[in-house]
Parts: C-alpha cells; structure tokens; sequence
C-alpha cells in the first residue's frame, strides 16, 4: 500500500504536511511580511472599519458573480464571471486581512476557533447585521443582462475609488487599491461591452438590458455618501471621500448607456448606505449560509 | 555551496510550470539577514491562488539545498506588471504555447473606458500567424485570455497586458 493513504494526503505531504485551512489555498496570511504599522494619527478602529467596508463589497459580490458557475450563456462567459469574481475575492482577503490587522474583529473573534486566521474569521463568522457592503452587492443578480449591468456600475464606482486611494496616506491600503485598478478596469470593460452589447442588440437583449438597469439604478443611491467613519479618514488623507468620484462615474455610465441605445433614469438622490451601517435586505442571509456554511459546520477543518 | 539566490531563481510557477518566479518577475528579492534567508514575492494578481504553494515550494527548496531558516514575506507595492517578463520568460513562454504579452498600458488621469473590440495583437504560438482574434479576455487563469488563430484555427492562451 501506498505510503499516502490518499490522494488529498500525497498533495498535502509535497507541501509540507501543513494543514491547509482557507479551502486548502495554503495561504495563511495574504499580508505575511508587509508592515502592517498604522500610520501615525489614524484611528486603528476607523482604517480597520473602512478594510471592512470595501473589503466587504468585493466578498459579497464575487459570491454572487461565482453563483453564475455552470450557469452561465456560455462557457467563456462562466470564466470570465469566475475570473473576475476571484480577482475581487483577492482585494477581499487583503482587505480583511487589513482590518484583522487594526485590531477590528466584530463579534465574529467570539463565534472562530482560535486556529482561524482573522480574514476567515470576518468573511465566515460573522453575522449579516455585521457585514457592511453596500446594497448594490447583494442584491439578486436578476438575469444575465442585469448582472452584467450591475458589474457595470459596480466596477466603475470601485474603480474610481481606488484609482484614487493609490495615494493613500495608509501604505497598505494605497498598495490593495493600485493592485486592484487593473484588475477593475478589465472588469469595467467587460462588462460595459456586454451592455452595449445587449442594449444595441436584439429587442429581447434590449428589452432585458433596459430591465437590469431600471433595477440597479436605485441602489445608486448609497455610493456616494460618506460615513462618519469615511469622513474622518477623508481628513487623514486615508480614505476617498465617495462624493469625488460621483461625477466621472455618473459620466461613465451614461456614457456606456447612451451608446447602448438604453434610457438612463433619472438618478436617485443620494443617501446614506444603509449597507455601510449594517442593515440589509432579506437577499443577504441566504448569500451568507451558502458562503459561510461548510466553514461553519467544519471550524477548522484542514485538508 | 550554491548561493540561496540561485536556488530561488530556480523555483518554477505553478500554473505557467516552464516559467520560473524569476523568468515571471515575481520574485522581487532574495538576501540574507543573519542566518536567516529572506525572500521577497509579489502576487500577480490580488486573488492569485498560487502564492501558497509559491511560497511553500521556495521554503523547501531552500531547506533541501541547506537553509534551515527561511522566512518568504509579501510585497504588494509596486504592484505586479507584465512588464516584468524577462525576456528569456517570454521566449519560453511562447515555446509553451502561450502568447507573451505586448506593453503594459499606463495611463494617467482617469482611466479610460475600451469598448470596443481590444487592438492587442498576440502571434499564434503554434503556426507564428499573426492573423489571431480574441475570444475571451478571460481564460484559465486570472494572467490569461483565450485566443484563436484565423490561420491554422488552434485557440492558444495569451498572457494579458497588466
């Protein structure tokens, strides 16, 4: 008999043996070796609270992206949803592994085993009244052309946002943000394609495509206003205050929209996220048991 | 005895297998602290899920050629670029099958929007055409997009400009 008494052991042993928590990636820490000292005059509680906020957006919409696998119209398409769901996945884990590190755990610390790294702990433990996404990556993906549309907006207000915290007065946070403007601006145009695409397509894809947007539009209205949190750290040179990047991504999609042959609705007037302070529509709990239940039925499970 | 920067040059990636993390500009620095070998590597992309095993296959090649203390830390600035393929990467690269990727874009300002079709070109790996259309910008990996090749019809797997 073979030494490894499976497959999983075999893999497990030309790795060291290390029992690999985090879905057997073998990462242990996405922020291993970088300095993790928070800048002088920030608020530790505030930067982590902030990691939470956009870290938070990313994780909860690249579960509803990957929710298209073997789903999608075609097989490029599943891959290029899954692509773009991992790379925001990434941002995610560097992101709360930020928070972890400023010492912003919630009531989730209480719920993990010890042996769970902080990011697993805040992504697979908390509660939904502790997530703090905005509504607009929660909700329902809709069809294909609805979620298209909503890629669309939700990568081209993440992308200006991060376009301009790469001057982030937090090292680390300027560092995630640069990482992450390539990668959205892939996203934005493959998504804004596929809306010309639909719009200026058949009368179904524009019908359906003029559908999506009617349905995102309203949830436009939480993006562009700052939390107190936000609002201090805007004062620290840490974080963007989202009311700056209102403009250039109102010009985008309408720019996008007109070109797609689709109405752009009247927009929304601006409020203050109710994402941001925890409260959410009934669309989050049912996202989280998917995303959080293995984790959760096997602590620590390694394989 | 070999020097520990030459044993970490020779640690392959392992998803592009005929690249090294050298070849692919991943492996930022490599220097001894004391008795200790410290290894610097950058992730391509954020969700790059290959940075565990890069990671755990630098520490044992280190152990196996004698370096019992070995510490691989994560930078993240400045972030990853195409741009840092050796040359000898995309020779190999190409000899693999895969497209090598043309300059990074850099911009300043906003960041424009591409609507229409991309105007990268990639030369068909397997008949050297450079008559090739995009299918995807999408492809196995994060690093990758799918393409096919209008003369000898093969699809091939390009690296994509970051």
């Amino acid at each position: 008999m073979a030494h490894e008494e499976t497959v999983y052991d075999a893999l497990d042993h030309a790795h060291g043996g290390e029992g690999q928590w985090a879905f057997g990636t073998g990462f242990d820490d996405p922020l291993a070796g970088v300095d993790t000292t928070v800048p002088e005059g920030v608020d530790p509680a505030d930067l982590g609270a902030y990691c939470l906020m956009l870290g938070d957006d990313a994780l909860v919409l690249c579960q509803r992206l990957t929710e298209w696998a073997t789903r999608a119209p075609e097989l490029e398409e599943e891959v290029a949803l899954a692509n773009c769901g991992l790379d925001l996945l990434g941002q995610a884990r560097l992101l709360l592994a930020r928070a972890g590190s400023c010492g912003v755990l919630g009531r989730s610390r209480d719920h993990a085993t010890d042996s769970i790294p902080d990011e697993d702990a805040l992504a697979y433990f908390r509660d939904p009244d502790e997530f703090v996404h905005h509504h607009l990556a929660e909700a329902d993906g809709g069809d294909f052309a609805q979620t298209m549309v909503r890629l669309l907006v939700a990568s081209s207000a993440r992308l200006a946002l991060f376009a301009r915290l790469r001057d982030s007065r937090d090292p680390v946070v300027g560092a995630i943000a640069a990482k992450g403007v390539p990668e959205l601006t892939y996203h934005r145009d493959h998504a804004a394609r596929w809306v010309l695409r639909l719009g200026d397509g058949t009368a179904e894809s524009h019908r359906r495509a003029q559908a999506g947007v009617d349905a995102v539009w309203p949830l436009t209205a939480d993006l562009f206003t700052a939390t107190d949190v936000e609002q201090r750290l805007v004062e620290q040179g840490v974080a963007v205050d989202p009311a700056a990047t209102r403009d250039e991504v109102r010009d985008v999609l309408t720019m996008v929209l007109e070109r797609a042959t689709l109405t752009v609705p009247a927009w929304p007037a601006d409020r203050p996220s109710p994402g941001r302070a925890g409260q959410h529509t009934d669309e989050l709990a049912p996202l989280l048991a998917t995303l959080q239940g293995l984790a959760r039925e096997h602590p620590a499970a390694t394989w | 005895m070999t020097s520990a920067l030459e044993i970490a040059q020779t640690v392959t990636d392992p998803e592009l297998p005929m690249l090294t993390l050298a070849d692919l500009g991943v492996l930022r620095d490599v220097r001894t602290e004391g008795d200790q070998v410290v290894v610097e590597i950058t992730p391509t992309y954020s969700g790059c899920p290959a940075m565990g095993v890069m990671r755990a296959d630098l520490v044992h090649a280190l152990h196996r050629a004698g370096f019992a203390d070995v510490d691989v830390r994560t930078v993240l600035s400045p972030p990853w670029s195409t741009d840092w393929i050796s040359d000898e990467g995309r020779r190999k690269l190409a000899a693999g099958g895969i497209a090598p990727p043309g300059a990074a874009p850099r911009h300043t300002g906003p960041i424009p929007l591409s609507l229409g079709p991309t105007r990268r070109t990639a030369t068909c790996p397997v008949c050297g055409s450079a008559d090739t259309e995009e299918l995807s910008e999408f492809s196995g990996t994060a690093c990758k997009a799918l393409r096919r090749c209008r003369s000898c019809r093969e699809p091939f797997e390009h690296v994509k400009e970051i």
